[in-house]
């Protein structure tokens, strides 16, 4: 028991840190689609900046910069170069995984295993950026702020408050959450970066915004649902259940989980003003 | 009452002059030349018909739009707002009608959204919820600040966006119609704050079009009629009858052609018989409206903006269910029937807005030729495909007898000019047999020309026996088009005249409810 809730907790915290940037993009009023593509670009970086380094640490920041840099190009798209926001998240998506495929493919040393880190820190993290980004949303006066620009950027602007220049930042940091997630992912177990190693986990975790409701420990929640369902599965492998039934079966419950949460979830409501393109980008 | 606060009774409000301001829309002039100033405290009301340039003129005020000519002066001094926010910095604030707020955000945070109070990085929640309910109490608009704005009526997330004004401090308070969408005990909760604030030496400048609001709430009044200042008075010194005139007398701008043909009307085709309707609101406005319209006659419905012309006619044609009482086509009680059955029955209908609802702009101009009409046996096969030899020939016939230049077959409807748009809507509309065609303002948006031709298209159609009733907020053309007319005050029939009967001064009186008939 105690193996398996500890196993849900380190799948989970990569999930939840995405999970807390796609909040952040999406309460700003930038659909986060392009978390897959975030954390993926977070896991290579990670992986390559450790590996030259020898040091984890600088492995994670690196991760975490190139999240951030993601999330401006999306803020970029969308809001400078009025992108709808489902194609630029896709772009970013399919690139992501084209380049981070190539780049592995000519660097053949990032196949041996990096520095790691300790999967308590990112649990950790995890716990940290759950409350930093509560407290910010529903107590400061930047999180109010932001919120207006995803609810109703006509009233925000007319009301002083500079909504593009906000995206930008709100995108930036959620970058910086979701590469953290995905450098999470090569710098704990594995130490080492493989072809697509996210594997739909940016996209299980925009579910788990969406499951949470758009509140940041709502979808933290939904995250440790999600990695409860991931650490069940690695479980039951190891009880030998895949005797009885085929591996690939068992390794489809967290998304099986996934999609049944999404058909049961009823009510809450998307940020107003979630994915519009706006004509006015002062 | 509550005492002010010696503060707000000593903060001066200056006089604000607007010196020659005009604004031009390309070659469309809304506004030439205004010059008008508001005295530090009066409440004044602006008024004028539709597009007459009212709001346009408050726009340019709060920094909206700039004017290309004209001056704004705030004591004396000359202003340049590039923006609302270099507007209410210099202490103007304005309500405008679409509300900007935020549904799930509280009152408090609405209010003090931009401009926040803090302690530190943290927002100061209960600081901006005092706060607010001081400024609620002081101004006569209560409101509870915790409460959530979604769930607030009307009325009171007009109280938060007048507070959110007052919250930055503005001292000139500008309101765009603002009991357009509220009940008449709303409406005088709102005059009695306006009061309230002119005596702490705010400055009210309201927009409207209801003269009794004008003489009961407003220490000076300014009519605009077609962009120009056509009268500026005390209220105290003016009778209604001069403020009605002001607002649609003297003919300016285009003459519409007025055809003086007899008509000899046949039977009943359209009768409503104390027809209600209510809004998607819930309110009422239709209020048991009777009705009838011949064959071979057109009837025009007067009436200000929002006199429940729009439900009446769309409560005609089916888009809108009647509440109570009787719409009947040649005798028949239609009122339950569907749009399509009300179609092949004979009813047209002409919509205000072609490109919402009379055109799909991305199809082309033959398939929008047909649009609606698409089952009917001459343009489909029984298996449901489209008969595109007939189709084209029908269109070609069509914008041939209709004159639509620019149509061609694959060719968008969206590159047409707007009067071809609405030459080709009614090619598609007419050409068929009617009892009856319903339009909403026939020749909004068009020329000289196109408005012409539009005009003659519908009389064609009155010759041949068609019943036509249609509504506009141009008086001209209600009185060149209509051999009857019909004037709606506040969702009610309060005139029925002929045209002889009629002219601009008594229509405008009627519309705005100076002289009852």
């Amino acid at each position: 028991m105690y193996e398996l809730i500890s196993a849900a907790l380190r799948l989970a915290s990569p999930l939840a840190l995405t999970a807390l940037g796609g909040v952040v993009s999406e309460r700003s009023g930038i659909i986060a689609l392009h978390l897959e593509g975030v954390m993926l670009t977070g896991a290579f970086v990670a992986a390559a900046a450790a590996k030259a380094t020898g040091n984890a640490i600088i492995g994670l920041f690196f991760g975490a910069i190139a999240g951030g840099m993601i999330g401006l190009l999306h803020a970029f798209l969308t809001q400078r170069l009025k992108t709808p926001h489902m194609l630029s998240g896709v772009g970013i998506n399919l690139a992501a995984l084209g380049m981070t495929t190539f780049a592995l493919r000519q660097s053949s040393d990032l196949y041996e295993s990096a520095p790691q880190i300790a999967p308590v820190v990112i649990v950790l993290l995890a716990a940290l950026g759950a409350i930093l980004v509560s407290f910010a949303l529903s107590r400061t006066t930047v999180g109010l702020r932001l919120k207006s620009c995803g609810e109703n950027p006509v009233a925000a602007r007319s009301a002083g408050i500079p909504v593009v220049r906000l995206r930008y930042e709100a995108s930036f940091f959620s970058g910086i959450l979701a590469g953290t997630g995905g450098a999470a992912l090569s710098l704990v177990g594995l130490g080492a970066f493989t072809e697509n190693m996210t594997a739909g986990r940016g996209y299980i975790a925009l579910a788990a915004v969406i499951f949470g409701k758009w509140s940041p420990i709502g979808a933290v929640g939904a995250a440790c649902l999600f990695g409860l369902g991931d650490a069940l599965q690695v479980t039951m492998q190891t009880l030998g259940w895949a005797t009885i039934l085929p591996p690939d079966l068992l390794t489809l419950l967290p998304y099986a989980i996934t999609l049944i949460a999404l058909t049961l979830f009823r009510g809450g409501v998307a940020p107003h003003a979630l994915g519009i393109i706006d004509g006015d980008d002062s | 009452m509550m005492p002010f606060p010696a503060i707000i009774v000593t903060m001066t409000t200056p006089e604000v002059v607007l010196r020659g301001i005009t604004v031009a829309f390309g070659s469309n002039i809304a506004l030439n030349a205004v010059t008008l100033s508001f005295p530090p405290g009066s409440r004044n009301a602006v008024v004028g018909e539709n597009g007459a340039g009212k709001s346009t003129l408050m726009r340019a005020l709060f920094g909206l739009i700039q004017p290309d000519a004209g001056d704004v002066l705030l004591g004396g001094k000359p202003q340049r707002f590039s923006s609302p926010a270099d507007a209410i910095a210099s202490g103007i604030g304005m309500v405008q009608q679409h509300f900007e707020l935020i549904p799930s955000f509280t009152v408090a945070e609405n209010i003090v959204l931009g401009a926040e109070m803090r302690r530190g990085i943290l927002l100061d929640k209960q600081g901006a919820e005092s706060t607010v309910r001081n400024l609620a109490e002081k101004s006569g608009l209560p409101i509870d600040p915790s409460v959530r704005v979604a769930e607030l009526s009307i009325a009171a997330q007009q109280r938060v966006e007048i507070l959110k004004a007052l919250y930055r401090n503005a001292r000139i308070l500008i309101l765009d119609e603002p009991t357009a969408s509220l009940a008449p005990s709303e409406a005088s909760e709102l005059w009695a704050a306006t009061r309230r604030l002119s005596v702490t030496g705010t400055t009210i400048i309201f927009v409207t079009h209801k003269l009794d609001e004008v003489m009961a709430e407003a220490d000076f009044v300014t009519v605009l009629r077609r962009g120009e200042k056509t009268f500026s008075s005390p209220v105290s010194q003016t009778a209604p009858e001069q403020i009605a005139s002001a607002m649609v007398g003297g003919k300016t701008g285009l003459n519409i052609p007025i055809d003086n043909k007899v008509i000899t009307p046949g039977g009943t085709r359209l009768h409503l018989e104390k027809l209600s309707v209510n809004n998607h609101r819930g309110s009422i406005s239709v209020v048991e409206a009777s009705l009838t319209v011949r064959a071979g006659e057109i009837v025009g419905l007067a009436g200000v903006d929002g006199s429940g012309q729009r439900e009446l006619i769309e409560a005609v044609v089916g888009l809108r269910r009647s509440d109570r009482g009787e719409v009947s086509l040649n005798g028949i009680d239609i009122s339950d029937w569907s749009i399509e059955a009300r179609r092949n029955a004979g009813i047209a209908y002409i919509p205000e807005d072609r490109h919402q609802r009379a055109l799909v702009l991305s199809f082309s101009c033959e398939e929008n030729m047909i649009l609606g009409r698409q089952r009917e046996t001459t343009f489909s096969r029984k298996s449901g495909i489209l008969n595109k030899t007939a189709i084209q020939a029908f269109f070609a016939d069509r914008i041939a007898a209709y004159d639509v230049r620019g149509a061609e077959i694959g060719v968008p409807v969206r590159s047409l000019s707007g009067g071809n748009q609405q030459k080709l809507v009614l090619a598609r509309e007419l050409s068929r047999d009617l009892s009856l065609v319903a339009v909403m303002q026939p020749t909004r948006g068009l020329d000289f020309a196109a408005a012409a031709f539009v005009h003659n298209a519908l009389r064609r159609e009155r010759d041949r026996g068609v019943a036509v009733l249609f509504q506009s907020l141009d008086l001209q053309e209600i009185l060149a088009l209509s051999d009857r007319i019909a004037v709606m005050l506040s969702g009610r029939i309060v005139a029925i005249l002929s045209r002889q009967e009629a002219n601009e001064t008594l229509l405008g009186q009627l519309m705005t409810g100076v002289v009852a008939s």
